[in-house]
């Protein structure tokens, strides 16, 4: 008989992509396609929606051709996705109503410190485990109600559909206007704002505070179980999984079991520490989110970091100042030098995520003098996203009550290996990368595949984890507090910079 | 044809090399799609205007930054250890010596040392022999030739005519020649234009490399070479 493999498809901030996994977790075939990142006004990022599907309709074929498979090999589609990216469409025609708005658009600044009134922004963390910031996505759905005529009213009557971007996929992949399954999972409706952390339904208390109604709303589901069978794209496969990136990366990393964590390292980095079945409330500025939900079982839970800007500082090295060609030589510049030379950049692009949830921050690069070349602030690039990891994790500590032994990380940057040794000297821990870098498609394979009993269990999924390399720490513990000072010396002076008047 | 583009820093269309040189658009069209392919021509985002590529400047320099090579093999060279159960490295020519770019453990959860940035002498080892094959600039090339165990190749003549069959079968084999009891196989990578970047090879046992006729086994052979072409193509189309 011919092989048979689970298709993950990941519809990430910069592309969509489509990888095929085989029974014992390893990567077959990728086939990628970037979208366009439209910046209509300073502080907006949107996607065209319908250019996403168009590529998901190419990538995932392209990834079953690599290979010379047939259709019928593939048991079932796992997707992952950007989380909060919010879109509204017509359900009888199928169309985005407007641009999808994305994860880091912070246009819902005014909105945000409106709805956080006397309470402040916590008001609602009780209910949804999550602050009032521009990051999730009630704030901009019901920033899109208010501000496109008529839409509200067609919003009430249920004309209209509401759904991050694996909705919309899942939606597209049942026929579209033509039958279409209007459907999210607990993680990705836990990002929103509006579900309940409990009871893991929508909260009225939530609709009524952000005037949202309930008619543009999918239907929450367990992240793993079978959706559906698609229709479009891979007929007759059935979809059986769907989960926020992060939370896919963590399946995929197989932390099962409470105390375990991993790191992400992409345009974000996001470090999760599975909770069990316990809902822990931070006080330290990480998010309560859900970890997944496997078939009717009690879901479990998560405590998230989230920095907003990692990967995409070297982005805006490359892009921005023009210092490298590609993001992988920023090493190659970093290694020119043998420290930072007393330069410290802080990324507060839009604002500083955990753990000090300041969106009126911006980016500074401190300790500037005559001695800095470009080498150094390459590394300062660097280690900004190894002294944010620090902030978490000190923050994740005090929360848990547990202190980290060991961090497993993935994701794009764990290529650069002064990154990784940095982040073990920093945090004084092993970091463990695992055979498989390309966790958040694994995790949505995985959790497809065991919807469909392609594979049996957890411990089944967990024999697939293998070390593929690692690093010790060796610095010495003077240096790294006087750096860690250092740095938080820095972050202090990226606060306050945007006034309210402005 | 670069002459004209080097002049011009807004680019020039297809039309305006046609007219300037003499030449019909298709022939233009078909030199500068050879141009680009190898990296020297870029086009704007229109699509309409070419423009000479930094790359041209840098002809002389080793152009592929090994820190790229590692983010490109990344994924595969897990694949490839995940599949054979063998340490992977990816390797690449530095002044005379092979230096590791990039090391995944052999996936049983063992101890191991990442041994990035390391040099392995490459007439001893499969890595450095499928390199070292497709040299060019004779440099590169040790003039001692230093024992490692009895059966290092150390007599020149029988070194050209190994690199000569790895040449021919564009794979490299490796049989107790560093290390006893320790065999390996692996294959060049061909970046832009097919050029040799450096290479991806596996390293195990005997009893798992080769077969009971003490050959490297077929299956492992053919998975280095898929990964090394893996690794290449990747290389030539984000370009």
């Amino acid at each position: 008989m011919a092989e048979r493999y689970v298709a993950a498809v990941d519809q990430g901030t910069n592309s969509s992509r489509c990888i095929l996994f085989d029974r014992r977790g390893r990567l077959v075939s990728v086939a990628q396609r970037e979208h366009r990142q439209l910046f209509p006004r300073p502080g907006w990022v949107e996607h065209d929606a319908e250019e996403i599907w168009r590529n998901v309709t190419r990538v995932v074929p392209a990834a079953v051709r690599q290979i010379g498979a047939e259709p019928s090999q593939i048991v079932a589609i796992g997707i992952t996705n950007q989380r909060e990216t919010s879109l509204l469409w017509d359900r009888a025609t199928g169309r985005p109503i407007g641009n999808a708005v994305v994860w880091q658009d912070t246009r819902t600044d005014r909105l945000v410190t409106e709805l956080a009134g006397d309470e402040g922004p916590d008001r609602f963390q009780d209910l949804c485990g999550l602050p009032l910031t521009t990051y999730f996505s009630a704030p901009r759905l019901r920033w899109m109600l208010d501000h496109t005529p008529g839409l509200r009213q067609r919003a009430e009557r249920g004309e209209v559909l509401f759904g991050t971007m694996e909705t919309w996929l899942i939606w597209n992949f049942t026929g579209g206007a033509n039958g279409g399954l209007h459907v999210t999972d607990v993680t990705n409706a836990s990002r929103t704002m509006l579900m309940n952390i409990e009871t893991l339904e929508w909260d009225d208390q939530l609709l009524e505070a952000f005037d949202v109604p309930r008619a543009v709303l999918p239907e929450i589901r367990p992240s793993s179980g079978v959706f559906a069978t698609a229709t479009e794209v891979l007929p007759g496969v059935r979809i059986g999984a769907a989960l926020g990136d992060q939370q896919a990366a963590l399946f995929g990393q197989t932390c099962f079991s409470a105390g375990e964590a991993k790191c992400t390292y992409g345009t974000g980095s996001f470090l999760l520490l599975h909770t069990g079945q316990e809902i822990v409330r931070s006080k330290h500025g990480m998010l309560t989110t859900v970890a997944y939900q496997i078939g009717d079982e009690p879901a479990s839970y998560a405590l998230e970091g989230s920095m907003a800007v990692t990967g995409s500082l070297v982005q805006w090295f490359r892009d921005g100042l023009g210092l490298i060609h590609t993001a992988a030589e920023i090493e190659t510049l970093a290694r020119t030098v043998e420290d930072n030379g007393g330069a410290y950049i802080v990324p507060a692009f839009s604002g500083l995520f955990a753990p000090h949830w300041r969106s009126e921050a911006r980016g500074v690069i401190a300790g500037l003098t005559g001695y800095i070349t470009k080498g150094h602030l390459a590394r300062a690039v660097l280690e900004a996203t190894g002294f944010q990891t620090l902030e978490v994790v000190d923050a994740m500590n005090a929360d848990s009550g547990i202190a980290l032994t060991a961090l497993k990380v993935d994701g794009g940057m764990t290529a650069n290996n002064l990154l990784m040794q940095f982040l073990a000297d920093l945090l004084d821990v092993r970091v463990v990368r695992p055979m498989v870098t390309e966790t958040v498609s694994l995790g949505a394979a995985y959790a497809a595949g065991l919807a469909v009993g392609y594979w049996p269990d957890l411990e089944g999924l967990r024999s697939n984890w293998h070390r593929a390399g690692q690093w010790l720490p060796h610095m010495d513990p003077a240096r790294r507090e006087t750096e860690y000072a250092n740095w938080k010396a820095a972050v202090q002076r990226t606060f306050n910079w945007i006034r309210p008047d402005q | 044809m670069l002459r004209l583009l080097a002049a011009a820093p807004d680019g020039l269309g297809v039309a305006d090399l046609g007219n300037a040189l003499g030449l019909a658009k298709t022939t233009v069209h078909g030199i500068l799609r050879t141009l680009h392919q190898v990296g020297f021509v870029e086009q704007d985002h229109s699509g309409a205007h070419y423009h000479l590529s930094d790359a041209f400047g840098r002809l002389g320099e080793s152009y592929l930054d090994p820190n790229e090579l590692r983010s490109r093999a990344i994924n595969w060279a897990d694949s490839l250890a995940s599949r054979s159960g063998e340490v992977v490295r990816v390797g690449r020519l530095v002044e005379g010596k092979v230096v590791v770019v990039h090391h995944v453990f052999r996936p049983d959860d063992s101890d191991q040392d990442l041994d990035v940035g390391t040099t392995l002498p490459p007439h001893a080892c499969a890595l450095g022999k499928a390199v070292l094959a497709f040299d060019t600039s004779g440099a590169a090339r040790p003039r001692k030739l230093e024992a490692f165990t009895t059966r290092t190749i150390v007599d020149p003549t029988r070194l050209a005519e190994e690199l000569a069959s790895v040449r021919a079968r564009e794979w490299a084999a490796e049989f107790e020649e560093h290390t006893v009891e320790l065999a390996g196989i692996a294959a060049p990578i061909r970046g832009l234009g097919g050029l040799v970047v450096g290479a991806v090879g596996l390293t195990g046992r005997i009893e798992r490399i080769c077969d009971s006729r003490l050959r490297h086994r077929p299956d492992l052979v053919s998975m280095v070479r898929a990964t090394a072409e893996a690794i290449g193509r990747d290389l030539r189309e984000d370009n």
